[in-house]
């Protein structure tokens, strides 16, 4: 079919993947996002809705709920004609509802843990595991904060044995580097058997 | 050019469109299909500028280079479901060409990861 005119091939145009970056308020996500791309971040918003049917909704009515939600995101050029992005996505527990969206057609994610508090990405994990997305967590060791392993992290958030759980500072490119690489190693090693399959 | 070149790949539903900035038109066309990821770039051929609305018109201008969806909306300061409707505007007119994102994470393309793979390890 043509294309209404365009003279322009959209197969010779860069291919996107997107890496969404999860965890609680102040975690470190912007500040990961911004050390490995080649921008510096950019913002914008999302309007996400929910069709929201109740448990006890019996009367059949569908809802909608729609919340606007803030994102920030970069990008890093790869080789062969793809791009990819990494969105920080706002980690409030009230949103999480809302994800579906922003996880529909994401390579993966990493999961912020903020050693001051692990609990707040509890939410993000609970998430990506219900929705079968791969993730790895990325343990921002802050300063003054208590020392993790990455042995001690993985038993508090209770990930399974194959996830990728990558100590580090969000501020250095080397750990967002580190994280990522684990993060897509994870994905292609899940991917395998369905090859040979 | 293969014969899907050319088009979007389609998939979502209708947009709401609850902003002025588009004209309040609810048919349900213009960026249907469009991902904030979706990357555009403007057309090779001539444009005529006097035809296009001052929003399509700075959007196009941000397209000489390929660019996303997420990053013009970033850029004009709108937001995302407005900047996938006034591109889809752009792709229907012919003016810029659109390139759907890559496979979903169930059935990731062995070269696009290998090249994230290769470009993450070059960072
Ligand atoms: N000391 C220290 N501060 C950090 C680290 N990572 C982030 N920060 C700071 O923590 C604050 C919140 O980080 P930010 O990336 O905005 O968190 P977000 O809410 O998850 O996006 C910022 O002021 C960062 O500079 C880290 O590894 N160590
Ligand atoms: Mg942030």
């Amino acid at each position: 079919m043509a294309s209404d005119g365009c003279d322009t091939d959209p197969g010779d145009l860069p291919v996107a993947v997107k890496i969404l970056v999860a965890g609680g308020f102040g975690a470190g996500k912007t500040t990961l996002v911004g050390s490995v791309s080649e921008i510096a971040p950019l913002s914008t918003e999302e309007v996400m809705t929910e069709a929201g049917m109740g448990v006890d909704d019996t009367d059949g009515v569908e809802q909608k709920t729609t919340t606007t939600v803030a994102l920030d995101f970069g990008r890093i050029t790869m080789s062969g004609s793809v791009v990819l992005y990494l969105f920080g996505t706002p980690g409030q527990g009230r949103f999480w509802f809302m994800w579906d969206e922003l996880a529909a057609g994401a390579l993966g994610a990493v999961v912020v843990a903020d050693t001051r508090r692990l609990e707040t990405c509890f939410p993000a994990v609970d998430f990506f595991e219900r929705r079968g997305v791969p993730f790895a967590v990325a343990v921002n060791q802050f300063d003054g904060a208590h020392r993790y392993t990455a042995e001690e992290v993985r038993e508090a958030v209770d990930v399974e044995a194959h996830v990728p759980v990558v100590l580090g500072d969000a501020r250095l490119r080397e750990s967002g580097k580190e994280v990522l690489l684990s993060l897509v190693e994870h994905v292609i090693r899940r991917r395998s058997p369905a090859l040979s399959g | 050019m293969t014969p899907a070149a050319g088009r979007l790949d389609g998939g979502a539903g209708p947009l709401v469109r609850p902003y002025t900035m588009t004209g309040g038109r609810t048919r349900p066309a213009s960026g249907t299909g469009l991902d904030m990821i979706t990357i555009v770039v403007a057309a090779r051929r001539r444009v005529d500028w006097s035809r296009l609305q001052p929003e399509h018109a700075r959007i196009l201008r941000r397209c000489r280079t390929p660019v996303s969806v997420a990053e013009l909306s970033a850029q004009l300061d709108i937001p995302i479901t407005v900047a996938k409707v006034l591109v889809g505007d752009l792709v229907a007119a012919g003016d810029v060409a659109a390139r759907a994102p890559a496979p979903a994470a169930d059935h990731p393309e062995a070269h696009v990861l290998q090249a994230v793979l290769d470009g993450i390890r070059r960072l």
